[in-house]
């Protein structure tokens, strides 16, 4: 959810832009990272862990704990904390296999 | 591409910054790295008004004091600086810092003098759930709120009651979050007193000598277990509580990024006090390798205020070491180690007290 | 107790309390530092010079509350929004707080806020008198709230009593 006014800051934002998430298409803004994008629509889980598939989401949004890694415009492992989103970007969850 | 400069900083937050500052419009070539698409580091979060005294910019908002650096550094001639570039590696024979800029270029950095200026990174708790989407670090919620104006959850539990803890719910209320509790372990409010202040008359209930258990949910965040610590830090069995909410940011402390100081092969040290591996230096931010020196939390996690300091003293020692001092660099040399001493003397001041009498070393010249 | 608690109980303030008689001579400072850190920009925002000079950047501020007359410079320069002027006969039946606030929505003049105290706990409600803004620091807004005499030692923030649709 995005925040409309603020008491101290002013939020400029960059272009708006589209870009699909497992083939979905989304809304954003080209100045913020990817996992911001997605959060800021809604989607919370990035990507799943390697053994036990356990969901995972942002953590530290600095580019330091690799719990954003997601595959962007066929590359793997792209750190969705720090990448800026672009317009008709590819972002695909790594690793979706369902077991648990 | 080969790049050569006379002084490489590595880092362009605060402390970065100030050593840039002390060294803009001298003879020295000067390059700066800093990863992010801009400069400020963790200023450019803070919305709240910094203490210390008038030189360390007190009574200004962080994230003005960031622009303002960044303005004066960026303005001088001499100081080259890079952003997106990471410093990935020192390469000891070859003595160069292999650079990676934009994810796709690669540099190979020669310098004279180095000063490593790399920030902190947050730790973690260990708790069952502990990595379920919803839990954060303290940094991450300012990161989302105060720079891209998204909120993290509608309803928040802090972990936590240092500075960060603090701070951080203050800035949820003021982005319009509800801030359910913050939970410390210890028997007592680690931060300000006046920071806690400020969020105890809003509303926000503070409880000691609390842990979390658990962090239960599905695909996220849905609840937490927390259970009480007795006088030893043991969980009480019988205290458990469980709390709905959607978000828990863990603000428990940092850790220095010194991963290029130990490539450096710079004498080091694991000071707890300090936040954890930290270098060797002398009062002039210089280790035990003659070419490198350090600022800011990566020589021991404090506040920006010490960062700034550290910064300016390091560029000065650096500069000296090249024999190319600015004007009036013994007076501003003498006011930050004044300064700096000013700011660890009080009480607050005793736990870095301690961890530097671990570290620091007569002259490394 | 302070450190446990994270507010303070009247009697940690000292020598920072406004005696009774002072209390009645109309609004003061009252400065809620009690912890040393290093911090000092109240000392020079006093025009009075009623905020003694710091020996050290560690010490808590010490206030002359004879030569403060309420005016509340200092309460946007403190870091911690730990200043507040209290003027217990600001009008016959009415006492008077000037607090620093900078939330949304910005109350308005007027309005009838809910009154909080130091633990957060609701103990009244009282009117918005002034809303005040200063060059140096225009987001933090001093608001002056019109209270129940009994209250000004104990008000610290305010809630507004209508919800705002977020």
């Amino acid at each position: 959810m995005r925040i409309k006014d603020h008491p101290i800051l002013e939020f400029h934002k960059g272009k708006a832009v589209t870009f699909t998430v497992d083939g979905r298409k989304y809304e954003a803004y080209d100045d913020e990272p990817i996992a911001v994008a997605l959060y800021a629509n809604g989607i919370t889980t990035l990507s799943y862990s390697l053994k036990y598939h356990r969901p995972r989401g942002v953590f530290c949004c600095i580019g330091n704990c690799s719990s954003c890694l997601m595959k962007v415009n066929g590359i793997p492992n792209v750190r969705t904390c720090t990448q800026r989103v672009r317009q008709d970007m590819v972002i695909e969850t790594q690793d979706k296999g369902a077991t648990k | 591409m080969r790049i050569d400069c006379d002084v490489l900083i590595i880092g362009g937050g605060p402390a970065g910054l100030c050593a840039a500052k002390t060294l803009c419009n001298t003879g020295l070539k000067v390059l700066m790295l800093e990863r992010d698409p801009f400069l400020g580091g963790q200023l450019v979060k803070q919305t709240h008004l910094f203490f210390g005294s008038k030189e360390q910019y007190a009574g200004t908002r962080g994230f003005e004091i960031g622009k303002l650096l960044t303005e004066e550094v960026t303005s001088a001639s001499n100081v080259t600086v890079m952003l997106e570039t990471t410093a990935s590696g020192f390469y000891l024979e070859e003595n160069f810092i292999l650079a990676l800029e934009k994810e796709k270029i690669l540099h190979q950095v020669h310098f004279k003098k180095v000063i490593v200026a790399t920030g902190a990174s947050e730790k973690s708790l260990l708790f069952e759930g502990n990595d379920l989407p919803g839990i954060y670090g303290a940094g991450a919620v300012q990161t989302l709120m105060n720079l891209y104006g998204v909120l993290p959850g509608q309803d928040i539990v802090m972990v936590g009651s240092g500075n960060i803890g603090l701070i951080v719910s203050y800035q949820l209320l003021q982005a319009g979050v509800k801030v359910k509790a913050i939970i410390e372990a210890a028997p007592v409010v680690g931060g300000y007193f006046v920071h806690a202040a400020k969020v105890r008359r809003m509303g926000i209930p503070i409880y000691t000598q609390t842990t979390i258990k658990r962090a239960i949910g599905q695909s996220k965040l849905e609840k937490i277990e927390t259970i009480c610590l007795d006088a030893n830090w043991q969980m009480v069995p019988g205290t458990e509580k469980t709390m709905t909410c959607d978000t828990l940011c863990l603000a428990v402390g940092l850790a220095p990024m010194s991963e290029l100081l130990w490539q450096f092969q710079c004498d080091m040290q694991y000071v707890s006090e300090l936040g954890g591996y930290v270098a060797k230096r002398d009062s002039h931010m210089q280790t035990t390798h003659p070419g490198v020196f350090i600022a800011g939390d990566v020589s021991g996690v404090e506040e920006a205020s010490s960062a700034m300091l550290e910064g300016t003293i390091a560029g000065l020692s650096a500069a000296a070491s090249l024999h190319q001092s600015p004007e009036s660099a013994d007076q501003l040399m003498k006011a930050s180690l004044d300064f700096l001493e000013g700011m660890h003397l009080g009480p607050i001041g005793e736990k870095i007290r301690s961890g530097l009498s671990k570290v620091e070393v007569k002259s490394c010249m | 107790m302070y450190v446990k608690n994270g507010y303070l109980e009247l009697e940690e303030l000292g020598e920072r309390m406004p005696s009774k008689e002072r209390l009645e001579q109309g609004p003061v400072a009252v400065l809620e530092c009690i912890q040393p850190i290093p911090c000092n920009p109240c000392q020079e925002a006093c025009a009075r010079k009623a905020i003694q000079p710091f020996q050290s950047i560690n010490d808590t501020p010490v206030i002359n509350m004879d030569l403060c007359n309420g005016c509340g410079n200092c309460i946007s320069v403190c870091p911690g929004l730990a200043i507040f002027v209290v003027w217990k006969n600001y009008r016959e039946q009415h006492g008077l707080i000037k607090l620093p606030y900078e939330l949304l929505p910005i109350p308005e003049e007027g309005e009838t806020v809910s009154l909080m105290d130091r633990k957060g706990e609701m103990i009244g409600s009282g009117k918005v008198v002034k809303v005040q803004q200063t060059k140096h620091n225009p987001k933090s807004r001093i608001i002056w709230v019109e209270i129940p005499k009994e209250l000004v030692m104990e008000v610290r923030h305010i809630i507004r009593s209508k919800q705002d649709d977020k």
